[in-house]
């Protein structure tokens, strides 16, 4: 079978790999617009907060023999806190300065976690097994797709959509959002609004840390997994806008579908197809697709 | 909130003689340094001094942080080494080339770059820059992973050959100090000024008639353009374009250096980029460890020295620098 010429094998498989790639896009995406709505930085540490939740996994496994379920809860957890004390002891000084400091002190933080790695690990990727529930392939008669890859798209969306009805349904959501228009009002109700930032600072991180022990069977685990990936998670936030959690997430997956199909019409461009989009959005609509210019 | 309000200092004097006197010293150091140091490593010091000014012209003097600047440095880099090799220029219309190359490139980056501010403004350059990364990774012309190699540093206005070190040495020397004077009279023109006044509120400035956006993409190709002049010369002291120039990595460098030197100041960013220069030379046997120190002095630079080195000591002497 061919759609325009192309073997509906590939087609489908790279719609796949682009719906996978746009699953992460998206939690990342996701935690980078929740950080940037109430602490208004860029947590340029994102992309070596996902790969050290992949390295947590990787570690508990071999050394620990702690299995993929109890790493899904537990890493998100432990990187997380590592999140809650920089947002402490660091981030807490910037809130006064200009934001670009705040990104300044993240991208600090994440050369020295990528170096520390990459100085005991070396650059190549380490393999982590997918777990034995997810070995093997649903025959969807037009495609074989692996069931580790459709348990990361349902998961992914799961929490993504869980997060965005805490956000916009739920009324510490409101707090929270709230706490974005205005700080000091909403800390005069009586609301504890530095706790809410830290936990805040604290959740976006282990959304990072949740992304990359999903990532770690599908991706090899490397100190550098995280570096590429967070300049292209910028461009889907410059594409989406960071005013919307929802942009945020349709934006994600969106350009991820868009990334896989341009692998297969033209394959050339599938490393920069995302940021050609981000300069016709930037010419068509500067705010972003789901922005609003402030 | 603009970047030089986090350490106020207020500078009585309106006199520049000061500034006169560490032009002098700067002068003097890279004239007589070459008697103790190896000049290729002054060179490059040189040629990082002058990308870290026109960054800092962007950043110190505009408050734009690009994330992308390494798109200009090796931009220039791959234009002045093709033609240097593949069209046998002379080695002034190399880089004078390489540097149009670089201010057309910055003229399309800043014209989208600035259609967002603040934050934004630092991913789209990052993002821009990724893109011009990818592309030289694929085009034919740049030899890919290997780069240009072994380019012909040629003979200057076709008499002096830059073969030699010594003579290679003045023409990085006049490039740098012509670079450097440029900025130092930009900063201290009404156009500098206005940037400044930019940097400090951007809503006043418009209030007041100025059309920011056309004085920000002025600065932005200035800048850019000038980080292509060391791009280019840098490709010709190390006979090398490669891809090492266009990495973000190295945006990350020369935010590194202008940072520790000292933001918004002339000197700073000459010292920044000599310091980080040399930390790489003596550190490159342990390889990832450069990246943590990097890494570490970026968190110490924005927690605790965000005046930079030259920074706190014009804050010492009341003077700016």
């Amino acid at each position: 079978m061919e759609i325009f010429g192309i073997p509906s094998q590939a087609l489908f498989g790279q719609l796949l790999i682009g719906l996978i790639n746009g699953s992460f896009y998206a939690l990342l995406s996701l935690g980078l617009a929740v950080i940037f709505g109430l602490l208004n930085i860029i947590n340029f540490s994102h992309g070596a907060q996902y790969m050290l939740g992949a390295f947590v996994a990787y570690l508990s496994l071999n050394k620990l023999g702690i299995n993929y379920w109890v790493s899904l809860i537990l890493t998100p957890l432990l990187v997380g806190a590592t999140g809650v004390l920089i947002e402490k002891t660091m981030l807490k000084r910037l809130y006064k300065l200009d934001h670009l400091y705040g990104l300044l002190l993240t991208f600090g933080l994440a050369l020295i976690i990528q170096g520390v790695f990459r100085h005991e690990f070396g650059s190549s990727g380490m393999p982590y097994p997918s777990p034995e529930v997810f070995q093997g392939v649903f025959n969807l008669g037009f495609m074989f797709l692996p069931k580790y890859r459709a348990w990361v798209i349902v998961v992914s969306l799961i929490v993504c959509l869980g997060t965005w009805f805490v956000i916009e349904r739920t009324k510490l959501g409101a707090y929270l959002r709230a706490a974005t228009e205005n700080p000091s009002l909403v800390q005069a109700f009586g609301i504890n609004v530095p706790r809410m930032v830290t936990l805040t600072y604290g959740f976006g991180v282990a959304l990072a840390a949740l992304a990359g022990v999903m990532a770690a069977p599908i991706y090899q685990v490397s100190p550098l997994m995280g570096a590429d990936i967070i300049i292209v998670v910028f461009a889907v936030v410059v594409v989406g806008g960071m005013g919307s959690i929802m942009g945020a997430i349709v934006t994600g997956f969106g350009l991820g579908l868009i990334e896989g199909l341009t692998k297969v019409f033209y394959p050339e461009a599938s490393n920069t197809v995302i940021f050609v989009i981000m300069t016709i959005v930037l010419l068509l609509k500067p705010a972003g697709l789901f922005g609003t210019q402030k | 909130m603009p970047m030089s309000n986090a350490s106020p200092t207020v500078f009585k004097t309106q006199s520049f003689t000061h500034q006169w006197v560490a032009f002098a010293i700067m002068v003097l150091f890279f004239a007589i340094a070459p008697i103790w140091v190896y000049p290729i490593f002054l060179m490059k010091v040189m040629c990082f001094a002058l990308f870290a000014c026109a960054f800092n012209l962007l950043l110190g003097f505009g408050g734009l942080l690009s994330f992308g600047h390494a798109m200009f440095l090796g931009t220039a880099g791959y234009a002045a080494a093709h033609a240097a090799k593949v069209w046998g220029w002379n080695p002034e219309v190399a880089v004078l080339f390489a540097t149009a190359c670089s201010a057309g490139l910055a003229l399309i980056a800043g014209s989208l770059a600035i259609r967002r501010q603040g934050i934004y403004f630092a991913m789209i350059t990052l993002a821009l820059s990724q893109m011009v990364y990818f592309f030289y990774l694929q085009t034919p012309f740049t030899g890919g992973e290997d780069g240009i190699q072994s380019v012909p540093r040629g003979k200057l206005f076709g008499i002096f050959d830059l073969s030699e070190n010594t003579a290679m040495y003045m023409f990085v020397l006049a490039i740098f100090l012509s670079g450097f004077t440029l900025i130092w009279r930009i900063v201290h023109s009404p156009f500098g000024q206005i940037l400044k006044a930019i940097r400090e509120n951007q809503d006043r400035a418009v209030s007041l008639g100025y059309d920011t956006d056309h004085f920000k993409l002025l600065a932005f190709v200035i800048s850019g353009a000038l980080a292509g002049t060391a791009g280019a010369t840098k490709a010709l002291v190390f006979q090398l374009a490669s891809l090492t120039d266009v990495h973000w990595s190295m945006s990350g460098e020369v935010v590194l250096m202008t940072l520790l030197g000292g933001l918004g100041t002339l000197f700073g960013p000459v010292v920044g980029a000599a310091i980080i220069v040399s930390m790489q030379n003596y550190l490159a046997q342990f390889g990832a460890w450069v990246t943590i120190i990097q890494g570490l002095i970026f968190v110490i630079c924005v927690l605790a020295f965000r005046r930079g080195v030259i920074g706190e000591i014009a804050h010492w002497l009341k003077k700016p620098l």
